[in-house]
This record gives structure tokens, sequence and C-alpha cells, in this order.
């Protein structure tokens, strides 16, 4: 029995599971579709935002609470600079749509690594294998960033324009599905599979791979797992950034507590998936994503506690997390 | 031994200030302060076995506090103003929150520590919007307001002269707002006692060792998950004693004043500030931060009007900016002073 389950994918069938269990008990196949393509694109972005976070741990065992805070700059950033284009956007050429919808992103994701940079110099460098300062220092570190959002942007909810081409839905059947959702979908696993290749076909996935899994070993090898490490927290953030954009567009409005809220979603994801692998995560936030949804569909009541109660279930079943990286020490 | 001294006489002093509190300050936003100053001595004391004493690290501290005030709040909104709710409200409040402490402590004290940080984040934050959500019983983001026992009435008389009329002993009269003050310090008093007791006992010893080097605490043959999760649920219960006796002080109970996460994050401040792993500390710091948050914030208004012709430094100096401030000073404490103000004072004074 065991045997075929794990034949058959195991654990990475979860998402599947869930779906169709949810298709049983919503009955209409229209608003199973929609409700699950909604699910995945949230579980695509949310995916964006946990995997820096997920892979630093790993690498570094640094976690760092003021993740977050490059997911609001990532969504500052992209809302002005769509805002500052809003000609572009309401302009009927596709191509300056897209034009402007990159140079968001672009500049979002900019933002990330700068920040990253900075963030990690200044506030991680001095606390490395300190876990009690580090869950300190990020903590204080996050509530500086969120002020200073919140001085830049101020506290008015911020309209988030989308790009024309991304308005609007298409029909399958009688299923209505956002064009922005297939979207963030293909964005997200396109993301994915840049971030699996790197991890597994080049030299420097190995080292980090190498990395995370014997970190002393790696080093007495001769490799600077410091300057690695820089480079892994940027993308890290980078993609947080890029995630928090995208997220803007999705929700269309956003305040300066989107960080804080989001803190919450990606650390239930890291956790459901198991900190420092990529896959785990991928899998914990189409988990979070599609349930969100359909729980929110099924019964309203219970959407607000579901993530918790789904954490709880996994970890009582999993203490490590569903797919957590091989540790070697 | 002179640091230890120093440090002990400010605390003691500190407590000598809030027992005369009403009599040395007769303003009403100064009571105000010291009634706040006691509460969060405790809050935060508790929380320091956690973080100082034990090595937990937990971001769910005020949702154990809220589920104090919470109880005795919906006790009293419901059963009407009398003792038996607020014994009810607070019975119920710190079962509540022994229950989900041992669930918790039991499911992810086992693992690592930033897991337990990341779920007890996650935890609070659900009861955060399930308390707002629940607005038929908790009055949502609005809160609620009771009346409390009639003892507490400003209008009881608790002494009287012999024309029948309110005495005043030191010009203060002896009402119900006197009495409400006591019962709040007594309350936190006597909390405070009782974790400097477990501190120093055998247990309080355990959970050094267990901070110290946690597998050798093991290897003795202390059950270390065990250890956790039993600090985990006094401080839980304690933190919900001192929410429910706010309570009873405010008459009011909302998500602001009981919830919220910027009380978590004065909380983390104060035991930073005071000095973790020194019950002594978390008296300095709770009085520093609450004073800080009352008076500092007037301060930083005259600041901003007084450099108003000067660019960006009003500003900076605008009262609103000043959880930034508190943020930036609490990152540098955290580098420079990690021992927080009675850490350091005792490490430099002991060596001299």
């Amino acid at each position: 029995m065991s045997d075929l389950f794990g034949k058959l994918g195991g654990i990475y069938l979860l998402p599947v599971a869930l779906a169709l269990i949810a298709f049983v008990l919503i009955g209409a196949p229209s608003s199973w579709l929609t409700l699950t393509v909604a699910g995945l694109a949230m579980g695509m972005l949310i995916f964006l935002m946990a995997s820096g976070l997920s892979l630093v741990f790993g690498l570094m065992d640094v976690l760092n609470f003021g993740h977050s805070a490059f997911v609001s700059f990532g969504a500052f950033v992209a809302a002005s600079t769509l805002a500052a284009l809003s000609g572009w956007l309401g302009a009927p050429s596709i191509l300056l749509n897209i034009a402007a919808l990159v140079l968001a992103l672009a500049a979002a994701i900019a933002a990330g690594l700068l920040a990253g940079w900075l963030f990690e110099r200044i506030i991680i460098k001095p606390v490395y294998h300190d876990h009690l300062r580090q869950i300190l220092i990020t903590m204080g570190a996050l509530i500086v960033a969120e002020q200073l959002i919140l001085a830049t942007w101020g506290g008015t909810p911020t309209n988030v324009p989308r790009p024309a081409f991304l308005e609007g839905s298409i029909i399958i059947g009688d299923a209505a599905v956002e064009i922005y959702r297939l979207f963030a979908l293909v964005l997200g696993a396109v993301v994915y599979l840049g971030l699996y290749l790197l991890l597994n076909r080049t030299r420097i996935g190995l080292l980090i791979r190498a990395g995370v899994e014997n970190r002393e070993m790696v080093e007495s090898l001769g490799f600077k797992i410091d300057r690695l490490f820089i480079g892994v927290f940027m993308l890290g953030s980078g993609l947080a950034a890029l995630g928090g954009a995208m997220w803007a567009g999705y929700v269309t409005l956003i305040t300066p507590a989107l960080g804080a809220e989001m803190l919450v979603i990606v650390f239930i994801v890291v956790i459901i998936g198991g900190l420092g692998s990529i896959q785990g995560t991928l899998l914990g936030a189409l988990i979070v994503g599609l349930s969100a949804n359909y729980v929110g569909f099924l019964a309203p009541k219970l959407a607000l506690a579901s993530n918790m109660i789904l954490m709880m279930i996994i970890l009582l079943w999993r203490p490590n997390g569903l797919a957590p990286a091989a540790k070697g020490h | 031994m002179r640091g230890t001294l120093t440090v002990k006489g400010a605390a003691l002093l500190i407590w000598a200030l809030l027992l005369f509190a009403p009599f040395l300050f007769q303003d009403v936003r100064q009571i105000e302060v010291a009634a706040r100053i006691a509460i969060f001595i405790v809050l935060v004391a508790s929380y320091d076995l956690l973080i100082g004493y034990t090595g937990i690290v937990s971001f769910a501290h005020t949702m154990f506090f809220g589920m104090g005030a919470y109880g005795v709040a919906i006790a009293l909104k419901q059963m009407g103003p009398g003792w038996t709710p607020v014994l009810l409200g607070s019975a119920a409040g710190v079962a509540v929150a022994l229950v989900l402490a041992v669930g918790i402590g039991l499911l992810s004290l086992r693992v690592k520590a930033i897991f337990f940080a990341m779920i007890t984040l996650a935890a609070a934050s659900v009861v955060l919007v399930l308390a707002t959500q629940f607005s038929q019983f908790t009055g949502g983001d609005d809160g609620m307001t009771y009346r409390t026992p009639d003892l507490f009435k400003p209008a009881t008389k608790l002494l009287v002269d012999a024309e029948g009329k309110v005495l005043s002993i030191a010009g203060v009269k002896m009402n119900g707002k006197i009495a409400a003050y006591y019962f709040v310090f007594v309350i936190s008093a006597v909390l405070f006692w009782a974790m400097l007791r477990i501190t120093g006992s055998p247990l309080g010893t355990v959970l050094k060792a267990i901070r110290e080097n946690e597998a050798r605490a093991e290897g003795i043959g202390y059950r270390v998950v065990a250890y956790r999760t039993a600090v985990f649920c006094i401080a839980a219960g304690t933190a919900a004693l001192a929410g429910a006796t706010y309570a009873v002080w405010l008459k009011y109970t909302g998500p602001q004043t009981a919830l919220s996460f910027s009380i978590m994050i004065d909380i983390l401040l104060m035991v930073v500030i005071g000095g973790m792993g020194t019950m002594w500390g978390a008296v300095i710091g709770a009085t520093l931060m609450v004073l800080a948050q009352y008076y500092l914030r007037d301060l930083m208004e005259v600041a901003a009007g007084a450099t108003a012709n000067i660019p960006l430094l009003p500003e900076l100096l605008n009262p609103e900016r000043w959880l930034l401030w508190l943020g930036v000073i609490f990152i540098l404490l955290v580098y420079f002073f990690p021992s927080g103000i009675a850490g350091t004072i005792i490490q430099k004074g002991d060596k001299a």
C-alpha cells in the first residue's frame, strides 16, 4: 500500500487528492474549476514569497522574520511604478501594456535585491549562529521596515492598476477563469522551473544543495559559503518582492500591513512544506492556496482557522514538515 | 555583588513607588500609568520565564494575556457586575490559556526553537482574527465596556469620617478608585513574588540548565519537553491572570488593549531593555517602556513643533513615527547590550 503510494508520487499527490476531495464536496464542476485555478494561482504567488525564506534557512540556519518586508516593498514599488506608467496601461497597444508590467515587476525585483543586500549586511551578518538574537533582530527590522513603508506610502490603502490585457476572464465551459490568475500560475511555474534547473543543473546549484546538507564540509573543501549565502539571500528577497508585486495586482488594494499578514501564511507554508527545499515549499504553498479557496467556498466560517488546523494536522503526522531538505548535521 | 544590589535596589524602589503611587501622584493619568506598569511588570516577568530563563521564543504571549482579559470581560458583560463573574471569567480564561499552552507545547516544543516561534506567531494571529470576527461575544474591533464590582466604583466610600463623608488620608480620598488600584497592585505583587520564587527554586535551576545546554540537561535525566511545556503553561497562566486583572481595572477590553500584536512588541522591547534572564530586569524594562509610551510621545510632539522650520527633522520627530524609533532602538539594544540594562549593570558592577 505505502509502496504504491510512494511510486505514484507520494506526498506530492496531496494537492491532487485535495482537489479530488473538493470536487466531490463541491459538486458543480464550473465552480470547482474556478476555485482550483484561484487556489493554484494563490499557491504559486505564496511560493514566490516563501521559497527564499526556506532556502535561506536551509543554507545558513537563518530564519528571517523580516522576510515579509520584502513582500511589502515589492508590492508598493510595483504599485508606484504602475501608477506612474498609467498612460501605458490604458493604451490600446498590448506592447506598451506588457512593457509597463515588465518594468513594474523589474522595479520590484530590483528593490527586493537591494533591500535584501542591505538587510543581509546590516541586520543578519552580525548575528549568524545565534537564533535568539536573530529572531529578535529580524523582528525589530520588520517593525522598522513596516514603519518606513508607512512613512513613504502613507497608511491609506493604495490602489493597484492592472494592465488592460490581464483584465477580464476566459470562459471555459460555464466556468469563468480570471486571466490574471492564469498569468500568476504560469509565472509561478516558470520561476519554479528556473529555480529547479538552477539548483539541480548548475554548479552553483550543486554548491547550494551541498551547503544545505553540510555547510562545514563544503567550506572545508574551499568554497566560500558566506558569499554564496548573500547570493541566495538576495535571490530570495528578489523573489519575495516579485511575489509581493504580483500579489498587489491580485488583490488590487494594498496597505502597509500587507507584509505582516503574508508573514503568517508564508510561515505556515514553510512549516508545512519542510524547511530548506523548494519542492517542499511549492507543495506547502499549493496545499495552502487550494485549501484556502475550497474551505472559503465550502465553509466560510472555518476559512480563518483552516490554515492553522492544516498546519496542526501535518505537524502531527510529520513533525519536520512534508519534504524537508536532508540535513547532514 | 554591587551590580546585583544596584539592580535589586532600583527594582524595589520602583515597587515602593508603585505601593504609594496614589499618594505620590494624584493625577488620574499618573495612576493609570502606575497600574499599567504593575500589570506589565507581571506580563514581562512571565515572558522572561520563557525567553530569558528557558530560551524559548514565543510570540503568543499577548494571546494568553488576551484570553484572561476576554474571559473576565465576557463574564462581566453577560452576568453583570459582581465578584462571581470576575472569578469565573478569570478561571475560564486561565483554563483556556492552559489547554492551548499544553497543546502548542506538546506539539511543537520538541522541534527546533525556530519552529516554535513561527507556530506561536501563527496561533496568535489566528486568535486575534477570531476575536475580531466573533463580534457577538467579543464586541469585534470595538471591544466591549462593562461594569465591574461595586467596590471599584468611584462613588464607593471605602472609609468614612465622623460626618459620613469619604475619609481623606494625606489629601487622597478613600474611594473605589483606590480600591481598584490596590486590587491591581496586590495581585501584581503576589504574582511577581511567586515568579521570583519559581526562578529561585530547583525548577528555575533546571530551566537555566536547559537554556544553556539542552542535550546535557536531557543527558542528566531531565525531561526537557516536559519542563519546557510546564514553564510555558506557568507563563501562559500568569499572563492570563494579568490580563484578567487589567480587564477589571480598565473596564474595557478590546483587540487594541488585550490582543494586538503591538502589545507583543511592547513586551519584547521591555524584556530586552530590562535584561533577559533577570526578574528584576522586567521591573526596570516595563517601567521605562510604559513611561516612554505615555510621556515620550508628548516630548516628540513638542520637539517636532520646535523644529518645524528645519527640513526633515519634524517629519522624523512626528509622534506617529514613534514605533520606527522604538524599532531602531530595539535593534541597537540587541546588538550592543544583549543583556539589557539590568544585565549590563550586574556584569559591570560584579566585576568591579
